[in-house]
């Protein structure tokens, strides 16, 4: 299939979500007001631990236009706990803080007033009397015996500590001449949308209804808001036409929507909570993995691995949500893009006393990626081996597809080399050597960067039974409806909220591809959770593959039916009827016709002329379920985790002022193949947030702690995004390799970009510190510390007889 | 107390607390909620709007400063319903945005450049946009938006010249 074949896919269109952006018109959670509504502000822990003795409310309660202060006991009483990935029955995980407060920033009461500006003040009156507790903020020391323990009754930190081994691993590490070990350290960082987290919540007491409208990205977000606060899932309606600004993983928003959900219910007015900068970097609950990494790996004398053992310990934090599940995820791609015979993976979860980890962008998977990248590299060294060389020697070639890899997981299609040979021409590799060594000669520290990686697409939650044993779930469905009206007008669903993804365009493009008609045509719009279909909302890169595929399936149903009252009404066999951009004619006579009009006449209007036991009407839906799925791991562990595997080729060059110690990316060049591209505009503006956020995780961004357990990164002059100075131009060189798992050979793209730039960054860096004798095994590569490095390397140097 | 505000060309005098900003005083007390509230510390600049013509993060300025001075929202820039100016319009072109929370904020930091700089380099364009922090695109699509909208803004009413 290639994109001549497509009328609409492929094409070059507009966005049509972005003419409500530019003038403002978008609705977020906080543009929206209810009558009546109160606001909420959070009275926050100061200590990493510490138990709670009192909480006087008196002095709060006594300002004139505030009317509650929730607690956590009495919040506990009336809700569940929210629902946790793991079987950790002991780790419960509440909106706000019972009895013990487990890092600095948990919410322990919430005040309600009349503006959110009166709310905080309140805040500031309420008395919290603390008994400090001992506390552990570094993830191998929580692991360790004899650490505080975070969940006293859960008997340690430990969540989940399991080793997989797949194929004969001890063997081709016995047969293998060569080894190497290193340890690598991803730092704690996160998306942080411009967007803070933001809900209103809204009980009709006589109704018996519960409206949310929240600024989420959250699986079974209704039903797990429904389940904490002891509703039916019916009776809580969770509004979807909610733009979302931002979220590319962490807007889970469940502890929000619990507690603004059950101060509606208490106190008889909508409530709504919309985080201020603070409450949300330090008690949003959104950031990051801070995973160390130790890696094993056996190769031969021309550098080909044999086997890798890697033990992943990943610091979620306080409490465990979904997170530890973002260990289980790079199972599906655990050698990456390469032809590793076995594999021993270690995964371990830990609880500490810093904010809860939530899923990121790309779940696990970029820092995965990123290990596997300086493994490779180092391997490249230790052979006196050129880097990309290396990596052509253990790539999986073209003719290998479909590939089975040692955890179970069978990757679609691809062609990396292809894509890397492009990427090198583009880019003038020679040309760009010789830059770096000019760059060298003029004083400066110049690097090259490289990784190649894989994006795992589609998800399926297979990650959920693999760590969870109570956990069966093999589903992982998506949905869309369309509907023909009277009028002869389209009309199509999607099930979630969108952040940015460009659903509406997509489920309007694939359905004007397939029904022949424009997709400007088309309207798309969000019911609201009562009234709508299974989803998952967008994650895992999946709604290309997910969305995409419900909306192609409910629009063949839909070009089945009026082939079918076609083919009766002309009095002809169904396989006569042909569809052309929704009118049906005789192949054998072709004034013989019924024109979409007339065919929607007839389904809604005149039964009498539609075929035997068919229903009155134009409406179809698709539950679709993720192709490759339904099938549990086996007891070893092995499992197809995703069902598409876009690559990446990331390439650059960067400069570094050995004074200063600042990076500057010279040149950017990625190779990218996610099969069939759908919006080209979409797919590339992906891709190039993905690198920019990759660049923030691996020079900028951390939220970093001091030693008394305290968040130091505050605000975003502490947190530092990246600016319009920081991203340089990126050459993105496309290919397309197309799935055969998918409708239109298309692959996931939403996390494309950051799957690969930390690696690249980091290669690049070490590549320019080489000389100095630098390694640096650590992200984010912080400015000042490069500038202590290189400095201390000098000094050595120079120090030397 | 008592303050008048010119806010897309129509003055409107409104009571607020002193302590309130024009952010809050645009979004809760005139509706408009086109500038959008980010980190409320003046760095995502996610709340400009422009004050007299110049970019200016509502967000840090209370609503009685702003008594007597020309303010422009996002909601003042479209010529009419349903229409889009040369520079919204070319931000839908490139696809200068995704989740669209930065995007009011960018418009208007890109017509204030514009109004002084009718054919600015990409360093002009990434400078006057540097102080807008854009979480989704990587920020290539912007640029791209308004160097367009320059382009085509240079187009409009101009004598044709032909050596």
């Amino acid at each position: 299939m290639n994109a001549k074949q497509f009328r609409f896919v492929s094409g070059d269109r507009r966005v049509r979500e972005d003419r409500r952006f530019v003038v403002g018109k978008g609705r977020f959670a906080a543009d929206i007001a209810a009558p009546g509504m109160r606001h909420v502000a959070l009275v926050t822990s100061p200590h990493p631990a510490a138990r709670i003795l009192a909480i006087d409310k008196i002095e709060a309660l006594s300002v004139p236009g505030v009317h509650y202060v929730l607690d956590g006991r009495e919040l506990a009483a009336a809700t569940q706990p929210l629902l946790a990935g793991l079987d950790t029955p002991k780790v419960p995980r509440r909106p706000l803080a019972v009895d013990v407060a487990r890092y600095a920033g948990e919410w322990v009461a919430a005040v309600v007033a009349d503006t959110r500006a009166l709310a905080e003040d309140a805040a500031e009156l309420v008395r919290v009397h603390y008994e400090p507790l001992p506390f552990v903020l570094d993830g191998e020391t929580a692991y360790a015996p004899g650490s505080p323990i975070v969940h006293v009754d859960h008997g340690s930190n430990v969540l989940i500590d399991r080793t997989f081994v797949w194929g004969e691993v001890e063997k081709d590490f016995a047969e293998s001449p060569h080894h190497l070990s290193l340890r690598l350290r991803w730092g704690r960082s996160s998306t942080v949308p411009i967007e803070t987290f933001a809900v209103l919540a809204n009980w009709d007491p006589w109704r018996e209804l519960l409206d949310v409208y929240a600024s989420v990205q959250m699986p079974r977000f209704p039903e797990q808001v429904a389940l904490a606060l002891k509703l039916p899932g019916s009776a809580v309606r969770v509004h979807n036409d909610v733009d979302v600004g931002g979220s590319y993983g962490v807007k889970r928003g469940i502890k929000h929507a619990v507690l603004v959900g059950y101060l509606s219910r208490r106190l008889g007015f909508p409530v709504r909570l919309v985080e201020d900068r603070l409450e949300n970097m330090r008690g949003g609950d959104g950031h990051g993995p801070e995973r160390n990494f130790d890696i094993e790996v056996a190769f031969d004398d021309s550098g080909v691995i044999r086997s890798m053992k890697m033990r992943a310990l990943d610091n979620v934090g306080a409490y465990a949500g979904r997170s530890p599940f973002q260990l289980g995820k790079p199972i599906g791609a655990i050698v990456g893009p390469y032809r590793i015979n076995s594999v021993q993976y270690r995964a371990i979860a830990v609880t500490s006393n810093k904010t809860v980890q939530e899923a990121v962008r790309a779940f696990g998977q970029s820092p995965t990626n990123y290990a596997i990248e300086r493994a490779i590299e180092e391997v490249a060294r230790h052979r006196g081996l050129d880097r990309l060389e290396v990596r052509r020697r253990n790539l999986i070639r073209a003719e290998q597809f479909p590939y089975l890899i040692p955890s179970g997981t069978t990757y679609d299609s691809g062609d990396y080399h292809a894509v890397i040979d492009k990427v090198i021409a583009r880019a003038n590799y020679a040309g760009l050597l010789a830059e770096r060594d000019r760059l060298r000669r003029q004083g400066l520290l110049a690097g090259i960067g490289i990784a190649a990686c894989l994006e795992p697409s589609g998800a399926n939650s297979t990650f959920e039974p693999l760590l969870n044993p109570k956990n069966e779930t093999t589903t992982y469905s998506d949905s869309c409806r369309i509907n023909v009206d009277l009028s002869g007008a389209v009309t199509a669903t999607i099930h979630t909220l969108s952040a940015g993804q460009g659903h509406e365009t997509l489920v309007a493009t694939v359905i004007g591809e397939v029904l022949e008609i424009d997709p400007d045509r088309i309207r798309v719009v969000r019911p609201d959770s009562l009234s709508s279909l299974p989803s998952q909302s967008p994650v895992g890169s999946r709604m290309a593959i997910m969305l995409g595929g419900a909306a192609f399936h409910a629009a063949q149903k839909l070009k089945a039916r009026l082939l079918a009252i076609a083919a009766h009404d002309l009095k002809i066999p169904l396989e006569r009827a042909t569809y052309d951009a929704g009118h049906v004619f005789d192949r054998v006579a072709l004034q013989n016709r019924r024109s979409w009009a007339e065919l929607v006449t007839i389904a809604h209007r005149h039964f009498h002329r539609l075929p035997p036991g068919t229903e009155p009407g134009l409406a179809f839906t698709h539950v679709m379920q993720v192709p490759t799925g339904g099938q549990l791991p086996t007891a070893d562990g092995r499992v197809q985790m995703y069902p598409c595997f876009a690559f990446e080729f990331h390439l650059l060059l960067i400069a570094i002022d050995p004074d200063l110690g600042n990076p500057e990316i010279k040149h950017y060049f990625v190779g990218h193949d996610c099969g069939t591209v759908i919006n080209p505009k979409i797919v590339r503006g992906m891709t190039m947030g993905g690198i920019a956020h990759g660049i923030g995780a691996a020079l900028y961004e951390e939220f970093a702690y001091d030693a008394q357990g305290q968040l130091l990164a505050q605000s975003l002059m502490d947190y530092l995004l990246p600016s319009a100075h920081e991203v340089p131009p990126v050459d993105i060189v496309h290919h397309v390799t197309p799935s055969p798992h998918t409708v239109f050979g298309q692959k996931g793209s939403g996390e494309s970009g950051y799957l690969g730039a930390p690696a690249a960054i980091a290669s690049a860096v070490n590549d320019a510190v080489s000389p100095l004798g630098i390694v640096v095994n650590s992200l984010p590569i912080k400015m000042a510390q490069l500038a202590d490095l290189i400095a201390a390397a000098r000094d050595k140097s120079k120090a030397r007889p | 107390m008592r303050v008048e505000l010119t806010v897309n060309g129509e003055t409107r005098a409104v009571e607020v607390e002193p302590r309130i900003s024009l952010l809050d005083c645009l979004r809760e007390r005139l509706l408009l909620t086109g500038a959008h509230a980010g980190c409320e510390h003046g760095v995502c600049g996610a709340c400009t709007v422009l004050v007299d013509g110049a970019p200016v993060r509502s967000c840090l300025m209370f609503a009685v400063q702003a008594d007597g001075y020309a303010i422009t929202t996002i909601e003042g820039v479209a010529p009419g319903p349903g229409e889009l100016s040369p520079i919204q319009d070319a931000f839908c072109e490139t696809h200068g945005m995704q989740c669209g929370y930065c995007t009011p904020a960018m418009i208007l930091a890109a017509h204030a450049l514009l109004a002084d700089n009718p054919a600015p380099t990409r360093e002009q364009i990434v400078d006057a946009i540097s102080a807008n922090i854009c979480r989704c695109t990587g920020y290539a699509q912007i640029v791209e938006a308004i160097a367009l909208a320059a382009e085509r803004m240079r187009g409009l009413n101009q004598p044709v010249c032909r050596p």
